[in-house]
């Protein structure tokens, strides 16, 4: 890089980071305000531990966003396993809208959408409260679906036609051409829609905004709360734990993606060097 | 041939149960839900037929200033809501247009470590990202420390439309940077030295060649920034100091007052507004490309 584009870098990632510099500084304040520093003290993540509505928060926001990867992820397998079969063009291009559809509606109208329905369908039984677990599990499986499907499709379409074909010649049923064969092909688009899913979840507050019930408070929407009053230096203890472990998820996805480009490379390395030995005594042979 | 023929219909007998899940899934939860926001939108309480939610959104007044003048409530917050979030999609626009041209031309190493240093703060929560704006930007604030330090006087930026563009630009710059870089990283570097190679100059490369090879990346980034920006209820409320309401602030207060049918009048509105928007921008862009 030349020296201006460093430059230019820098500042950049200044503004990217100031203000998460800035969370991680006063999380260690030892007095109320959010800034002023007075002496470094650990006392806000006491405080923070000792919060029990959050950290009820934190494991409701898990239970949700493991859900809802764990179905979103299955449901838009199968689908993405479908729509690359689909012969039919007009179904296809219809399947291809609805799809694209939360992806490109603000979450805000997404999240509108979904509580009308869930209020009306509730009126109509006759409920008092029709948003709980389920309506915000239904949302969050909605808005996930498409991201796992986008990351599905591609590595069918990337697929040799020709393996589960192949497969089947040599005596495979299709379910089991597809779990051998198909399956280990689509493998990392199925993970990295998983992640996907289960991190548009974690995160999502709009959506689950218009969608939650009195009874479940997600971790997005404990820190809306806090945020409606005057917020202590609590919250940003939390921002600063949010940071690390996403920064520790970051660095172990990359090492784990190295580790396997780095094997992917041995192996390629082997399979060259064992082409090139028995190279010569084929010749031979001949 | 007899054989891939009944492997044709069993595939689309799979085809079918693999699908199913999901279509149904997609009509109630997508498809539905939509229908749902026409139909409130267009029915009073007793869910009756009405216009009146549509035009109220149109014809409403407020009293302005000292009350003798009166504005179009819903349309001065709309024309704001626009106004800001094109400002911001266009400050995201320039300053993260020549960097993911700079990341796309660096090592393969730094590119890589340079994307996962942009994603950390999109993974933070984006309360506390706003959050820690307001802290920043406060008369008695971070910013303003600086600044006394400096022996100059404070400035006021909280509370004022400057405020809330600063929040948008941040939250959602790097979904500006991330689109443009991936269809640069694609492009076909022997393009850019053929241009050269016939005579054109490097302002002339930009503009010729790379500019509208990138176009489809600028597109995508647009409209994850605009649409976002545009709907926002957060962060208004949050830097703007809940002096001035945007849009998404309009509907969460209808929300909020339990006032569902103006609520989904005017995100029936906002639809069919960026629906349009985008038809257009997609349409002006295609003109561009086979031009």
């Amino acid at each position: 890089m030349k020296p201006l584009s460093k430059i230019y870098t820098a500042l950049i990632l200044l503004f990217l980071f100031a203000p998460i510099l800035i969370l991680l500084v006063f999380s260690f304040n030892g007095a109320r305000s959010t800034s002023v520093m007075s002496g470094f003290s650990l006392h806000w993540y006491e405080e923070l531990f000792r919060d029990y509505q959050t950290l009820g928060a934190v494991r409701n926001t898990l239970i949700l966003a493991v859900s809802a990867a764990v179905i979103s992820t299955m449901m838009g397998t199968a689908a993405a396993v479908g729509i690359y079969r689909l012969r039919n063009r007009y179904l296809r291009v219809a399947l291809d809208t609805v799809t694209n559809i939360p992806m490109i509606n603000p979450d805000i109208i997404t999240g509108i959408s979904l509580m009308l329905m869930f209020v009306f369908v509730g009126r109509l039984f006759g409920a008092a409260t029709s948003l709980n677990f389920g309506t915000m599990l239904i949302a969050h499986v909605t808005f996930c679906l498409p991201y796992v499907i986008l990351q599905v499709l591609p590595k069918l379409q990337q697929m040799d036609k020709a393996l589960p074909e192949a497969a089947m010649d040599l005596g495979c049923t299709p379910l089991m051409a597809f779990l051998k064969v198909e399956v280990p092909e689509i493998l990392p688009g199925i993970v990295t829609g998983m992640i996907m899913a289960f991190t548009l979840s974690l995160d999502d507050f709009v959506i689950s905004y218009f969608t939650a019930g009195n009874g479940f408070e997600t971790l997005p929407i404990r820190i809306y709360d806090m945020t409606k009053k005057t917020v202590t230096p609590k919250m940003y203890a939390l921002a600063t734990i949010i940071f690390f472990v996403i920064l520790a998820l970051l660095l172990v996805s990359n090492l784990m993606d190295a580790d396997t480009s780095e094997n992917m490379k041995k192996a390629r390395e082997k399979k060259r060097a064992r082409r090139r030995n028995t190279a010569p005594s084929q010749t031979a042979a001949e | 041939m007899k054989n891939k023929v009944s492997l044709k219909s069993r595939g689309s007998l799979i085809q079918r149960l693999v699908l199913a899940p999901y279509s149904v899934w997609a009509v109630l939860f997508i498809v539905v839900p939509l229908l749902f926001v026409a139909y409130y939108a267009f029915t009073d309480n007793s869910f009756h037929f009405t216009f009146g939610n549509i035009s109220r959104f149109f014809t409403e007044t407020s009293p302005v200033g000292d009350g003798s003048r009166e504005v179009r409530r819903y349309l001065l917050i709309f024309g704001r809501s626009l106004k800001l979030a094109v400002i911001s999609t266009l400050i995201c626009l320039v300053l993260g247009y020549p960097f993911a041209y700079m990341l796309s031309r660096a090592s393969a190493k730094t590119q890589s470590v340079l994307i996962t240093i942009i994603m950390i703060p999109m993974w933070m929560n984006f309360l506390i990202r706003t959050y820690a704006w307001m802290t920043i930007l406060q008369d008695t604030g971070i910013l303003n420390g600086f600044i006394g330090l400096l022996g100059l006087k404070p400035i006021h930026i909280i509370g004022t439309e400057g405020a809330v563009v600063i929040g948008m630009v941040y939250d959602y710059f790097p979904y500006m940077i991330l689109p443009i870089y991936s269809v640069m990283a694609k492009m076909d570097m022997k393009l850019l030295e053929a241009a050269r190679d016939l005579g054109c100059s490097s302002a002339g490369v930009l503009r010729r060649v790379v500019w509208p090879l990138s176009l489809p990346g600028v597109i995508s980034g647009v409209n994850m920034v605009l649409i976002p920006s545009i709907s926002t209820f957060y962060i208004s409320q949050k830097l703007g100091n809940g002096m001035f309401y945007l849009i998404g602030d309009a509907i969460e207060q209808q929300y909020v007052a339990n006032d569902l049918h103006f609520a989904a009048a005017i995100a029936f509105i906002l639809m069919v507004i960026l629906l349009v928007g985008m038809a257009f921008m997609q349409r002006a862009a295609n003109k561009k490309a086979y031009a």
